[in-house]
């Protein structure tokens, strides 16, 4: 297979399917961007709304077209149409949200609703004028980008490029307003100017969307990539790049099998293929997929477990021997169970992660034996511990934004000064610091302990 | 204009079909969820197309177990999204039921090889034709009282509704307003909130084929938006809703016939009116009402008080 | 204007009532703070010190009165103006670092479809190093601890080098170290001859803080230096009831003999 001849097939052979392939693609590619700052507007089913409100607009246009004696089928003036009336439907949903008790939802919802009703309304009205024919005018509601035509594309080609431009052009603007729009208001920025620019971007692209996924699956469009690509970075300017490509390998995706299996609505094709995209980001994503934050956060708990495990052995070793410098005895399991709180299954369990990481021996008569690199490190992590215990007590007001669960930190955290003048304190304070738990012993045991309050 | 037995079928089955989605309509509004009802209405549709395929039939129970279904899902599919995904809930209700959606369209697709089913029709439905498909109530003497079957089902529905928002009330309310303070007292707010959602899976179904699910929305959402800008008592407000919710349906019919004859078009669908009359007449208690913008000597900024009642 | 309101005060606010619907949330707010103060606003929970905030900075609509800033309208004034609104008011979720934040401040400076470019961000990072966390520049902001949080927005208003700083609330619930930087910040600003005001929550240390105190319960109990407006009958008329608390908590502090 020659390299020309892949390259055809993914273009889907025909010169006018790949136009429709470039075109669905280079829509999902703008749908991407304008959706993430509609989403980090948290103002997504807005665009719901809007696509549900350019109805009426789609509808009058062709009745005027008509009545004008133009072709109804005009792709520009249905789009006018669109655009105005959907507009007008965004600008009544903050009209209702701003002047009544009414929240977002319910604007949203009667402006989708009734927009669509009347839209209905009309197009049926025209469906019938005698002369004129509007079959086609419901591809608008599911999607027919095989029937676009090369004028159709370079208008849309035309429209989306001004959109990803005015996008960039605007992009700190935009960012200001959906990070915090007080600030933006305080700043004199026009804050809701800049909201009906983002609706007029988002207009642009799910009109001109119309023809290809149709209107009910274009907020797909615009929703679902950007939250796909949330979830691999934390960065804003990553998460546009990622959106766009999202949205355009959807598209060509999406498009591309629509042409191999034609008797299948495009627009649900593509919508799926977004979707599977979805899932596999939210599952996945090293940023903030559910698998990825899940292992993290078993690894802390590992490593948690195993300091916990080889500072418990060396603290009976302590209390058994009395003196420094400790010799590395075998410590009974019994002891070391009734040393912390571990459930049943946790001990056995952290032995077997220690031993896997060559902390431990095995010992005859099931007694712990720590290794020499073991011994070496649970030395260590006791002395760290002691020192988190000690700055919480001696800077206890500013302790708590510091310490670290892991104790391997604390130089990295508290810095090396702080840790020699501790380590001064500890010494002092001969070696051994009382662990909690005896402290708690101590205290329960005297006699004129204050009452707890 | 003629008035026909037709039109007081149709009449009846908008009356009915309004009025059964105000009832649910006026929680999900409490509960700042109207836009549920957008979701789960599109979302039904591969339940619906699961259903036919099943049971190859239109009527049957299949559809409203399938609907259910649908509804549930699209709820618990969202709240996990919302949660393990730490997704702005908007977006992630976008996502559930376009991707339902689709999968409904293609199903739908495929099955209509076997059934008669048109999605345009599931989509907006086709209230004009439900008369003709109607049942014989009563015969006496050579006067017939037969009631489309649609107007059956939907009534069903909405009976069903009324009941079950009886018999829940204080749950519901207790729910919408205040879930802490629900779960402390034992209730279980995810019930309600599921429960909810069954019920407007359930009555979306029953109505999409006399106004198709879009409309469905309107009718979920207008009437109780409109009865909210009229009071902030719940029991009024569930029945300002019904009633707005059946004047809707009885202008939007009128006007479906009479437009068409004033604009010299042909006729229109009485569903589409429906929508839009609801919301004109929301339209008018905006503009006019007690709180009404123009009535208002200063725009003043609103809101929410903290009581609903 | 009333001629007392002179052009000379960086705030001054007459006639200021703010209702939703029927409920007012400010009553008839008469306020003059003296250039240089570094003015505290204490009140009980719900007493409007916020919405007093917000209505100064042109962000909420009010149904009467009159705010200036140096004589004129705020909006003719807003490059003498930063704002430090509460921690609460935006989702530090957001996929922007610190430094991102802090470039903010400049964009009015830079203007409309200009590109933030290294001198904005050499600002920024000025910024963030004079309240402590230069290091955490290039930190996402969700990872930042709340203090942390609270001093990238202090940087951010510092960046804008302005003469009168507005903060809402900013020792709300941040550590003992961020509390001691910060009003080691607002000081220093006061030393340059900066005015400064501040909704505050703790009544504990207000006079250690603030210069200026105003107290505020819907209606303006009291404002002036906080020597003499401090004391038992200003407290009891803005707290009512509520200070018995208070009394109760300072009496079991003494008996403890801490």
């Amino acid at each position: 297979m020659s390299v020309a001849s892949v390259i055809l097939f993914l273009l889907a052979f025909s010169y006018n399917t790949t136009l429709v392939v470039a075109g669905t693609a280079l829509l999902g590619a703008t749908a991407g961007l304008v959706g993430t700052f509609l989403l980090l507007r948290k103002q997504s089913l807005l665009g719901d709304a809007l696509s549900h409100a350019t109805l009426p607009g789609i509808g009058i246009a062709f009745a005027v077209m008509s009545a004008l004696g133009l072709s109804g089928r005009s792709l520009p003036g249905l789009l006018i149409g669109a655009s105005v009336t959907g507009l007008m439907g965004v600008l009544l949903v903050i009209a209702i949200r701003r002047t009544t008790r009414l929240k977002d939802d319910a604007a949203m919802g009667i402006v989708l609703s009734v927009f669509f009703g009347l839209g209905i309304a009309i197009l049926r009205m025209v469906q019938e004028i005698p002369g004129q024919s509007a079959a086609g005018l419901s591809s608008f509601i599911y999607g027919k980008p095989a029937s676009m035509i090369m004028s159709d594309l370079i208008l849309i080609t035309i429209t989306l490029v001004a959109t990803i431009t005015a996008c960039l052009l605007i992009l700190k603007e935009l960012t200001l307003l959906c990070f915090d729009d007080s600030f933006a208001s305080t700043q004199g920025w026009p804050t809701t100017l800049l909201d009906v620019l983002l609706m007029a971007l988002v207009t642009a692209v799910t009109v001109v969307g119309l023809q290809s996924v149709g209107l009910i699956l274009i907020i797909a469009f615009l929703i679902t990539p950007p939250t796909a690509a949330r979830f691999w970075t934390n960065n804003l300017r990553t998460m546009l790049w990622l959106s766009a490509i999202i949205g355009a390998v959807s598209g060509w995706l999406g498009a591309w099998l629509s042409s191999i299996y034609p008797d299948l609505p495009a627009g649900a094709i593509i919508v799926i293929a977004a979707g599977v995209i979805f899932l596999i980001s939210m599952i996945f994503g090293p940023t903030r997929g559910v698998l990825p934050r899940y292992l993290r956060q078993l690894q802390l708990k590992r490593k948690v477990g195993r300091q916990h495990l080889l500072r418990s052995a060396y603290e009976i070793m302590e209390i058994d021997q009395g003196t420094h410098p400790l010799r590395n005895l075998p410590v009974p399991l019994a002891r070391l169970r009734e040393h912390r709180s571990w459930t049943k299954g946790e001990l056995p369990q952290l032995i077997r992660q220690a031993r896997r990481e060559d902390h431990l021996e095995k010992q005859p008569g099931g007694d712990l034996r720590l290794s020499e690199a073991g011994f070496g490190k649970a030395a260590r992590i006791t002395r760290n511990h002691r020192l988190w215990e000690l700055y919480l007590i001696t800077h206890a007001d500013v302790a708590p934004s510091q310490v670290d669960r892991d104790a391997d930190m604390v130089e990295h955290i508290l810095g090396a000064e702080m840790v020699h003048q501790l380590e001064a304190e500890l010494d002092l304070r001969d070696h051994v610091l009382e662990s909690p738990h005896q402290i708690a012993n101590d205290v329960a045991s005297c006699p004129e302990s204050p009452p707890h309050s | 204009m003629t008035w026909t037995q037709n039109d007081t079928g149709i009449l009846l089955v908008g009356i009915l079909c309004a009025m059964a989605c105000a009832l649910p309509g006026c929680f999900l509004l409490l509960r700042r969820m109207s836009m549920m009802g957008d979701a789960i209405s599109h979302a039904v549709l591969p339940g619906l197309a699961i259903a036919f395929l099943i049971s190859n039939s239109r009527a049957s129970v299949a559809m409203f177990i399938g609907a259910a279904l649908a509804g549930i899902l699209t709820a618990l599919f969202t709240q996990w999204i919302t949660k393990f995904g730490k997704v702005d809930r908007g977006a992630a209700m976008g996502i559930v039921f376009t991707t339902l959606f689709a999968i409904g369209l293609i199903l739908i697709k495929k099955t209509a090889d076997h059934v008669d089913l048109d999605a345009s029709c599931v989509l907006y439905g086709a209230l004009e034709h439900t008369p003709l498909d109607s049942v014989t109530l009563w015969e006496n003497e050579g006067s017939i009282l037969a009631v489309p079957r649609a107007a059956l089902v939907v009534g069903g529905v909405f009976l069903f509704n009324l009941l079950i928002i009886n018999l829940f009330f204080k749950e519901f309310t207790l729910a919408s307003f205040d879930p802490a303070l629900a779960r402390t007292q034992g209730y279980r707010p995810m019930l309600m909130h599921y429960l909810l959602m069954m019920m407007v899976a359930i009555t979306t179904v029953a109505a999409f084929e006399a106004v198709g699910s879009i409309i469905v929305i309107a009718m979920l959402i207008v009437p109780p938006a409109t009865a909210f800008l009229l009071t902030r008592n719940l029991p009024l407000l569930i029945a300002l809703s019904l009633a707005l919710a059946a004047l809707g349906a009885i202008l939007g019919h009128l006007s479906s016939q009479w437009i068409p004859h004033l604009t010299g078009l042909p006729e229109t669908t009485s569903s589409g009116m429906m929508a839009t009359l609801s919301g004109f007449l929301f339209l008018l208690v905006w503009l006019f009402g007690p709180q009404g913008l123009l009535r208002r000597s200063s725009v003043q900024i609103e809101e929410p008080p903290a009581q609903v009642f | 204007m009333p001629a007392n309101h002179s052009a000379d005060s960086p705030l001054a606010v007459h006639d200021l009532t703010v209702a939703y619907h029927r409920k007012p949330v400010l009553w008839d707010i008469e306020l003059e703070i003296p250039k240089g103060s570094l003015a505290g606003i204490v009140g009980p929970n719900g007493a409007g010190k916020s919405t007093l905030l917000k209505a100064c900075l042109d962000l909420i609509p009010t149904t009467s009165g009159a705010v200036r800033i140096y004589g004129k309208p705020y909006a003719e004034q807003r490059d003498l103006v930063a704002y430090v609104p509460q921690r609460e008011s935006v989702d530090w979720d957001f996929p922007v670092s610190a430094l991102d934040v802090v470039a903010m401040g400049t964009y009015r400076k830079l203007g409309w479809l200009k590109r933030v470019g290294k001198k904005q961000k050499d600002q920024a990072r000025t910024a963030l190093e004079q309240v402590g966390i230069g290091h955490l520049a290039d930190r996402q902001i969700s990872q930042l601890s709340g203090g942390q949080q609270q001093r990238v927005f202090l940087a951010r208003a510092l960046v804008q080098d302005a003469d009168i700083y507005f903060m809402d609330e900013p020792f709300a619930a941040v550590d003992a170290a961020t509390e001691q930087a910060i009003i080691e910040l607002l000081q220093d600003l006061n030393k340059r001859g900066k005015t400064v005001l501040c909704v505050h929550h703790d009544l504990a240390t207000v006079s250690r803080y603030f210069d200026w105190l105003v107290l505020l319960n819907m209606r303006i109990v009291a404002s002036g230096p906080t020597k003499e407006t401090f004391n038992r009958e200003n407290l009891q008329k803005a707290y009512g009831g509520k200070l018995n608390l208070l009394e109760d908590v300072a009496h079991a502090l003494k008996n403890v003999g801490r």
